[in-house]
């Protein structure tokens, strides 16, 4: 023997002793590496003797998780040896350190061909056992017509490995499943169990891979596996294949499985089924594993084919009885084919709803999951009540670990059946109070935005989150929401604004709403969102309490030398408008305006996949065109952006200068003008910093720049868009800073050019943020025919705001001239550039037919270049007819001039 | 389909993996790190299935062994235990008791006892499927190729003597 120094000292007991010998992971790793390069020297040094000893090291050291695809080549080197010894280990070294998608394996492709000839039987079902084990696509082409004709030989041994081998070829090769069918179902007549077994699954295999396949085997094997069936269920004592008590339960499972793929929309072959299912359903003993196995199989192919209703009370008593089987496996499985019975038949499922619910509490994670999957689908309108309120007080003691699925399917189920809000805001500040920690974001973001929308419920939820901050002021998201509410609806809280009646009134001074926002800036110090949060509120409650303006100030001045730049910018900007600028505060601090749920859902939809339904009919938006300038495309700091948006639902709000709103900036997209990006639009599309940007942009539109007023004291804001720079006309030399002590603490990165806002005067002269907008409304027009085909009528009611040329409410109205009824009806509607437009939603998305009533979508114009060019605008109705989708447009040249 | 095989210690020691879905390397470093993670933390009373990925993971232990089954969501759960098991009674009847350090360290048995284990398997499984429902069949056959190497054995020595001996 040649004597390399390093490798033939050691042999691979010696080897193994020292590896077991090592006392650290270092130490081993140590050893490994010593070998690992005695191997390699050895492998180059092509030591024919020392060949088979380095293979089994190497596997050994492959197998404690050491890289060692440096031994491929030397594998494929003992494949193409002449003796068995070699051969046995090279298959394996070939398994274990190779798989499909590595180049090497084609390589083996001509030895295993003639290994798949050899006249030794062994030798043949080493290749098969690779071959069906790792081939790839390729190999499984070039090698079928040999293990195609295996399958024909006469060793039992060979056939069952060939067949297997073909389930794998068939997996990789789908075409080749017509070659293999006439074969699979022959060998369904032996009588090995080894080939039976092999012969099933490549069966079960070619009715997934082909349709002929299946349509052939449903022809000529049904009998066959009945018989099988029948003959090994009832067969006396074989100890050969005896587990349990039961004759060879792996058999039964595979042909009740076949059976199923069989029977499943074939009313024939379910017929024929019938007598053996009920018959190993009756007869088969439940006291032990095995046995269980097959009654679970079994009453999944119940379950799966068009069985008789006989059978199916037989399968559903079966369920029954697993479910209260003290056995965690047993209760597990059950709760795995309810799941699937579902579909089948969701009564008997409910039947079982209190036994399910109390696996959701079980000590058993993988238990508790499917249950509450399973209750998840149980949810109907009759019993989502009772279902949420016991998953909401399991959530007090459920495990940690568990809360987040947990608190994501009761919110998804409280959003799914939310047609009750009050119900569904309960539901969600239980919640937040009980496990807020383990809220995902967009959970607690999707609430304010209902918040937000159900105007006569926002009394009741700031005074609620309130109160539940004083006890549960370590939920995280709890606080987040709360603060934003107390920013928003802090009046409410003081005062008690709009009382349910099942509500305690509750007393809370300015003071104490105030406390609550520092409780939660002093409870959160490192989480930046929650911060941010609580700083605009209280710059909010600044304008809403105005005598605690002083404290306010104290507070956010805190937070000047912070070291995060967002917040101490905040800090600082926010004291600043409250101490200087205390004439633009209040209208500048205005309420959110209404957050559009629509948009924010499907939005939503599209980034977390869930399905959750619309709360109510789409306004002029689809999915997909959404541009989201009301900066929801970034959840984690939107409510933060939309809170300085100064557009709001007041007509006079409309008159500053961000106008912009998502229907609006879509349509821009309708007339092709999307690329452009409005500067204006508000849409802190990445980082949140940009709030401060739409704050100093105020009024800096493009559109608008035809009309300078220079009023250099207060109406130049800085502007900060670099995107936004050519198209801002700058009056004036040099920029002067709004606000002096920004430029100190930030020096932003791009140009800055300043620009006069004509709209701000407005806005500083005291413009008051007027709710009775219908007061100040005048007819000014008479309605018209916007639009008139076979199918659908529409017209447009007017009315103008005094003092106000350039804006017109208008009120459509969509009359349905059809037959049939319109659904998911959505009107858009674009206008050119110097018209800006905003959609409120519709009253709903269905036209009726025949006229009888009618959908109504109000929206506002603003014509910015009012008295020079009359209003124009494109209409675009999307609905369905029967669910086909119908699509018409036009162009409404006929307003009323005056526009 | 048995997508793979494991078997994993108490300590977390891989002993045993049989992969028959691609999985790179990396791939099943990581794979083995999060069901040892999952599996071996779970109490003795909990069922034997552990979602994982969309896949389901059937695990039983044996003395300080635990032998797991990734199978598609589809599959018999209960089956699979079966199956392990009658893997180990095959595993057992041929090593005579399987502990961990039978299966790794059993060098006392033949020249790659730690190998045994995987060709008893390929007699078990092909493609992620079951082959053969019979014990005594496997044994049989793993006996009938143990033979086979031992006689290539004796062959080659006996060959090595006659060499040693006519070149002396």
């Amino acid at each position: 023997m040649a004597l390399n120094p390093f490798s033939s000292g050691t042999r691979l007991r010696d080897m193994i002793r020292a590896i077991r010998a090592c006392k650290t992971a270092a130490e081993e790793r140590g050893v490994v590496r010593r070998e690992c390069a005695a191997i390699r020297a050895s492998f180059s040094d092509n030591e024919q003797e020392l060949r088979h000893r380095n293979m089994a090291k190497l596997m050994f050291i492959h197998m404690l998780g050491y890289p060692t695809h440096f031994g491929q080549m030397e594998c494929l080197k003992l494949i193409a040896a002449v003796g068995y010894p070699e051969k046995r280990i090279g298959y394996l070294g070939l398994m274990l350190l190779l798989d499909e998608r590595q180049e090497v394996l084609m390589l083996v492709t001509n030895s295993l061909k003639q290994d798949l000839n050899h006249s030794n039987q062994f030798i043949v079902g080493l290749a098969l056992c690779a071959l069906g084990n790792i081939c790839s696509a390729e190999m499984a082409r070039d090698l079928a017509p040999e293990v195609e004709r295996l399958m024909r030989s006469r060793d039992a041994n060979t056939k069952k490995k060939a067949a297997l081998c073909s389930t794998r070829i068939v997996r990789k090769v789908p075409d080749l499943a017509e070659n293999f069918m006439g074969l699979a179902a022959s060998l369904l007549k032996e009588k090995h169990h080894g080939v039976l077994i092999s012969a099933v699954q490549l069966c079960t295999e070619l009715c997934k891979a082909s349709k002929d396949a299946l349509e052939y085997l449903r022809k000529n094997c049904i009998e066959g596996l009945v018989r099988i069936l029948r003959d090994v269920s009832s067969s006396s004592y074989a100890p050969e294949y005896d587990v349990a008590g039961i004759s060879d339960p792996f058999l039964h499972i595979r042909v009740l499985k076949l059976m199923r793929m069989l029977g499943q929309g074939d009313a024939d072959c379910s017929e024929y089924m019938n007598d053996i299912l009920a018959q190993v359903a009756t007869k088969t003993e439940s006291n032990k594993n095995a046995g269980n196995a097959i009654l679970y199989e079994c009453v999944e192919t119940i379950m799966g084919i068009e069985a008789t209703s006989g059978l199916r009370v037989l399968a559903i008593n079966i369920l029954g009885r697993f479910l209260s089987n003290r056995d965690n496996n047993i209760r597990y499985v059950a709760l795995n084919i309810l799941m699937r019975a579902i579909a089948v038949d969701t009564q008997a499922v409910q039947r079982h709803r209190v036994t399910i619910l109390e696996c959701v509490k079980d000590a058993d994670a993988s238990i508790r999951k499917r249950a509450l999957e399973l209750v998840f689908l149980l949810v109907n309108d009759t019993n989502v009540k009772p279902l949420t309120k016991e998953l909401v007080d399991y959530l007090d003691v459920a495990d940690p670990d568990f809360k987040e699925d947990l608190t994501a399917k009761i919110c998804s189920i409280a959003e799914k059946f939310s047609q009750d809000k009050l119900w569904y805001l309960d539901q969600m500040f239980k919640v937040l109070s009980l496990a807020g920690k383990h809220v995902k974001d967009d959970v607690w973001h999707a609430l304010i935005v209902v918040i937000s929308n159900a105007s006569e419920l926002q009394g009741y939820s700031v005074r609620s989150l309130y109160t539940a901050l004083q006890t549960y002021s370590e939920q995280g998201s709890l606080v987040r929401v709360a603060v934003w509410c107390i920013g928003e609806y802090g009046e409410m809280l003081v005062n008690n604004v709009g009382m349910l009646e099942a509500e305690g009134s509750i007393t809370v001074t300015e003071s104490d709403a105030l406390d609550a926002v520092e409780l939660g800036l002093s409870l959160y110090p490192a989480d930046v969102t929650t911060r941010a949060m609580c700083l605009v509120a209280l710059l909010k409650l600044s304008s809403r309490f105005p005598s605690m303006s002083e404290r306010v100030k104290r507070i956010v001045s805190q937070n000047k030398e912070n070291m995060v730049l967002e917040l101490q910018q905040r800090s600082i900007e926010f004291g600043s408008i409250i101490q200087r600028h205390q004439s633009i505060r209040s209208s500048l601090l205005e309420r959110m305006p209404v957050l559009d749920e629509a948009t924010y859902l499907m939005k939503r939809a599209s980034t977390t996949q869930a399905s959750i339904p619309a709360y109510k009919p789409a306004s002029a938006v689809t999915p997909g065109d959404l541009k989201f300038p009301n900066g929801l495309a970034k959840p984690a700091v939107t409510p933060l952006a939309d809170l300085l948006d100064l557009s709001s639902d007041d007509a006079t709000a409309t008159t500053t200068a961000s106008t912009t709103t998502a229907p609006s900036d879509f349509l821009q997209d309708l007339l092709g003008i999307g690329g452009t990006n409005l500067p204006t639009a508000g849409a802190p599309s990445s980082a949140s910093t940009d709030i401060l940007m739409d704050l100093l942009s105020i009024g800096s539109s493009p559109s608008q720049n035809g009309q300078l007023v220079p009023d250099l004291s207060l109406a130049q804001a800085e502007k900060k868009h670099v995107s936004a720079a050519p198209q801002l006309v700058s009056p004036v030399p040099e920029p002067v800073d709004l606000l002096g002590s920004l430029s100190s603490s930030t020096s932003v990165s791009g140009t800055k050019s300043a620009t006069a806002v004509p709209q701000a005067v407005d806005l500083l002269d005291g413009l008051s943020s007027s709710t009775s907008v219908s007061a100040g409304l005048e007819d000014a027009c008479p309605s018209i025919t916007a639009f008139q085909s076979a199918t659908l009528k529409i017209t447009f009611d007017f009315r103008k705001q005094l003092g106000k040329p350039q804006e017109s409410t208008i009120h459509a109205t969509f009359t349905n001239m059809s037959s049939s009824t319109y659904t998911e009806f959505i009107f858009q509607a674009a206008v050119p550039k110097f018209i800006q437009l905003r959609l409120d939603p519709a009253s709903g998305n269905i036209v009726p037919a025949n006229g009888k009533g009618s959908v109504t979508q109000g929206f506002s114009v603003t014509n910015n270049q009012h008295g020079q060019k009359p209003l124009a605008m494109r209409i675009r109705m999307s609905y369905k007819v029967n669910g086909e989708d119908r699509l018409e447009q036009g162009q409404v040249s006929n307003f009323p001039p005056g526009l | 389909m048995i997508n793979f095989v494991l078997l994993i210690s108490r300590q977390g020691k891989v002993r045993l993996t049989k992969w028959y879905s691609p999985y790179t390397q990396k791939e099943r470093t990581k794979v083995i790190r999060e069901l040892s993670g999952l599996i071996l933390t779970r109490g003795p009373k909990l069922c034997n299935f552990v979602e994982w990925r969309g896949y389901k993971v059937v695990y039983r232990r044996y003395a300080s062994l635990y032998f797991c089954m990734c199978i598609d969501a589809d599959d018999n759960e209960l089956e699979v235990l079966e199956i392990i098991h009658h893997f180990v009674e095959i595993l057992d009847r041929y090593f005579g008791s399987v502990c961990e350090l039978d299966l790794i360290f059993n060098f006392h048995k033949c020249p790659w006892p730690n190998f045994q284990a995987y060709y008893v398997l390929d007699e078990i499984l092909i493609a992620g499927e079951l082959q053969e429902s019979s014990k005594k069949n496997v044994a049989r056959l793993i006996a009938a190729q143990d033979s086979l190497v031992e006689a290539a054995k004796e062959e080659a020595s006996s060959i090595s003597n006659i060499i040693a001996q006519a070149t002396k």
